[in-house]
């Protein structure tokens, strides 16, 4: 097969306003690769994408594509070219139908007038079945799980008859069987002489899939690898300039007999069945299992978003009764929601703003907002949690994840509250900020907090619990201590359709 | 397969049932058979005639508009659009046009205050409440500058020009007008269900950037929406002449508000996305139906005001709490 370059990108420099995104970032794409594209957050491969496909214009540089110089000016042109992706929002409409959604702008008429269902329905169901994937054409795409929303968007960038496809972090939101279909689907776009530029942060995945890695850091080029020739040590040195370790945890720095201060008991509703568990002072209990297996839901119940239909919950020996967020606030639990942007923070607000927001009763005297207390106590949690902002009147959208993070932490301290529950604390989050994020959840502990954590990845969960939960399909069906704990057990339970019960009797 | 399209069937009549269309027309027959059986006077034609007269205009409205708020916009202009259109349309009769051009006149009139509304609103990016409010205050300055502040009449029955009344009642006070509403209203369905410009529209209201990064030129086709828009405010101008005749500058503000409350009720949500004009008819026929209906029982039209803005937030609370529960 013909393996010579499709894509080349030379020495494309980008500016927003002052902020120079792009500095001489440099990509080389042949047919029939995998070619991984790897950074922190901010290092500019998103911004490298978009000027390729037209969405943002270069301020230098070249591409050549297929040979040929271009500069796409809109995604539709780079589209036509042939070049697809797989954006990391999730970028479908929800009131559409699946197969409406995945043949946007390509529709088929009939008499050149009317929109024909009927055909793109089939032809959608075909691409499906080549696939190997389970998904109605006509069911609207509203209605189904985020992972399987993710797949529609793959399946239209691929049913493109495209020659590039990219994608931009695609598994943040798939479970572990969705991830292997989504590799099976990359190895056939591959066989197909397809080239694949592949945005991740999962080493993992990198490893197990790509041929090629291009690193970038603050939007230059560092490098170009072979992926067999590589170490993960050896990335993470050129993507931060300096060594992340991440390893397990080996055994749980809380005694089994550690004072409860949360007890939960036949936590039940319409996603949640049946869940009991205790979370003692000092600890991190982890929450492992897939995509809709009710942890987040449980997390939302016990923050008093969602109303339950029976069950019990105790704090400090205490029972009782939470059916509004402002309750469990109250009671000193807080919450760390998985989508930030939408349920976190504020995005158009200040950082002192965020910071009080739950607490903005205790800045109050005589009906006015005492607003240099508020920057007071904001600058204090800024040097505690180093924050890295200009000051407290930063704007948080102009922050980075990891510290639009620590500002909800930050949040819910302001707030004193006891037990925080981290929904996916590190998602979307560079390889940098996480190892912060995490000695930071380390710093809560010792000083006598406790972290529910909720975690898609298996490193995350091993690396931080005390004790894990694994849950599927709604209930609890395991729980381990980290010293016993392993990736393949966790697996194990978490793939468990039957429930915990039977699998105990079967061992 | 067969299975498959069987459940797809029995699924389709369970959201069917659930749908606020479905709702709507339930309350529209409760509330046509609550009058019939309060009053006997109002079991007549000549209601049913008051009925559809009351429709007219106000369903062309709604049914442009619905356009405009599926795709997560709102056109305040409508109302005095309609006016300013009409108002010119008699200005150019009384210049010697033949009726039949004063009535295309009209027509593009709109589509062109329409095109305005789009190109602010796609092409400079200004809020549509704020874009189609300047132009409901130019349309309606606009009528009165080119009319001299003189009111202007249309043809009546009888005149040589007066045919065009045929369109929506016959000589003998036959309703036809019911009919071209119905037609405009099934051409309007078809549009925005079974072709690209309808297809487009959804997902503009569903996920604007989505589409947009799709290779769909979302500008474009969210222009077509208020052309559209504007096109219905034309041939509602059109229903208003040939209902009342004299048309006064200066009117027509507060039209449009009665048109979007329609699109609410009939289910059809002002974040974008959702939406039908079978939905659209249903609502605008419920207002009038309490409008006509409401003296007939003794109340005073002003009650109609009254009744509407309840009817109006039941429909959306059962609305918000539908899709809640999703």
């Amino acid at each position: 097969m013909n393996h010579d370059t499709i894509l080349e990108m030379k020495e494309i420099d980008k500016s927003f306003g002052v902020v120079k995104a792009l500095k001489k970032a440099n990509l080389i794409l042949n047919r029939g690769e995998v070619h991984a594209l790897m950074g922190e957050n901010g290092a500019g491969k998103s911004t490298l994408v978009k000027v390729l496909t037209g969405i943002h214009h270069r301020d230098a540089g070249n591409i050549q594509y297929e040979g040929q110089p271009v500069a796409f000016k809109n995604p539709k042109e780079s589209q036509d070219a042939g070049i697809s992706v797989v954006h990391q929002e999730l970028n479908l409409m929800n009131h559409l139908t699946v197969a409406q959604n995945v043949f946007i702008g390509r529709e088929s008429t009939k008499a050149r007038i009317f929109t024909d269902d009927h055909y793109i329905n089939r032809k959608t169901a075909e691409l499906f079945k080549l696939f190997n994937m389970d998904i109605d054409p006509t069911v609207k795409v509203g209605k189904l799980s985020v992972g399987k929303q993710q797949m529609v968007e793959i399946i239209k960038a691929v049913s493109m008859e495209a020659k590039v496809v990219i994608f931009d972090e695609p598994t943040a939101s798939l479970t572990e069987t969705e991830i292997e279909e989504l590799f099976k689907i990359i190895d056939k776009l591959k066989s197909n002489n397809i080239a694949i530029v592949y945005i991740s942060h999962r080493m993992d995945e990198i490893f197990k899939i790509t041929d090629k890695i291009t690193i970038m850091r603050d939007g230059e080029y560092v490098g170009q690898v072979e992926t067999r020739e590589t170490t993960k040590d050896e990335l993470i040195n050129m993507m931060v300039g300096r060594v992340v370790y991440e390893d397990p945890k080996l055994e749980p720095n809380v005694d089994q007999d550690a004072e409860v201060v949360l007890s939960v008991r036949n936590l039940s509703n319409k996603d949640v069945k049946n869940v009991s568990f205790d979370l003692r002072k000092g600890e991190i209990l982890g929450f492992s299992g897939l995509m809709g297996a009710g942890r987040t839901e449980v997390a939302r119940l016990i923050f008093g978003a969602d109303a339950m239909d029976s069950g019990e919950i105790h704090i400090n020996g205490e029972k009782v009764i939470i059916s509004t967020p402002k309750d469990a606030a109250d009671r000193g639990i807080g919450y760390l929601s998985e989508d930030r942007k939408q349920f976190g923070i504020v995005t158009g607000m200040s950082v002192a703003d965020n910071v009080v927001q739950p607490s903005l009763d205790k800045y109050v005297k005589n009906m006015m907002i005492k607003d240099d207390r508020i920057h007071e106590i904001s600058e204090k949690y800024i040097d505690d949690l180093n924050i890295k902002t200009s000051s407290t009147k930063q704007l948080l959208r102009n922050l980075s994840g990891g510290n639009q993070q620590k500002v909800v932490i930050a949040k819910w301290l302001e707030h004193n509250s006891d037990i925080l529950i981290f929904d996916e604390p590190t998602r979307g989050i560079d390889v940098g900020a996480k190892s912060e994020i995490y000695s930071l959840m380390n710093r809560l502990v010792e000083t006598g907090k406790s972290i529910i954590m909720i975690s898609s990845e298996l490193t995350e969960i091993l690396r931080m619990s005390d004790r894990i939960i694994v849950m599927c399909e709604g209930r609890k069906v395991k729980e381990l201590s980290i010293d016993e704990a392993t990736q393949e057990k966790i697996l194990h339970y978490a793939t468990a359709r039957e429930g915990g019960d039977m699998l105990e009797k079967q061992q | 397969m067969k299975s498959n399209s069987s459940n797809g069937f029995i699924s389709s009549i369970k959201n069917a049932v659930a749908s606020q269309r479905f709702i709507a027309i339930l309350a529209l027959v409760a509330i046509y058979i609550f009058f019939a059986v309060s009053s006997e006077s109002f079991r007549s034609t000549d209601t049913l005639v008051s009925i559809f007269d009351a429709s007219y205009y106000i369903g062309f409205l709604a049914i442009g508009v619905t356009f405009v708020i599926i795709t997560g916009g709102i056109d305040l202009s409508i109302g005095t659009v309609m006016m300013c259109a009409a108002i010119i349309g008699g200005v150019l009769f009384q210049m010697g046009l033949p009726i039949w051009l004063v009535l295309i006149a009209i027509i593009a009139i709109g589509g062109l205050f329409g095109l305005f509304n789009g190109i602010l609103i796609a092409k400079f990016k200004l809020p549509p409440f704020i874009a189609t409010l300047g132009t409901m205050m130019i349309a309606q300055g606009l009528g009165s500058i080119i009319s001299n502040v003189q009111s202007v009449t249309f043809p009546l029955r009888g005149s040589d020009a007066g045919y065009y009344v045929n369109l929506f009642r016959l000589p003998n006070n036959f309703p036809v007008g019911i009919f071209v509403l119905i037609g405009f209203a099934l051409l309007a369905a078809l549009v925005l269900n079974k072709t690209k410009i309808g297809r487009y529209i959804f997902a503009i209201g569903s996920n604007r950037e989505a589409t947009r990064l799709s290779g769909v030129n979302v500008n474009r086709w969210e222009t077509v929406a208020y052309i559209i828009s504007g096109l219905f405010a034309g041939i509602a101008g059109i229903a208003y002449a040939a209902t009342y005749t004299t048309i006064l500058p200066g009117e027509g503000a507060g039209f449009e508000l009665d048109a979007i409350a329609g699109v609410v009720i009939g289910g059809t949500s002002l974040s974008g996305g959702i939406g039908s004009i079978l939905g659209t008819v249903i609502g605008v026929f419920i207002m009038s139906v309490l409008k006509v209906g409401l003296p007939y029982i003794d109340l005073q039209p002003h009650y109609q005001l009254f009744i509407t803005g309840i009817v109006l937030i039941i429909a959306v609370y059962f609305d918000v709490r539908r899709r809640n529960k999703l």
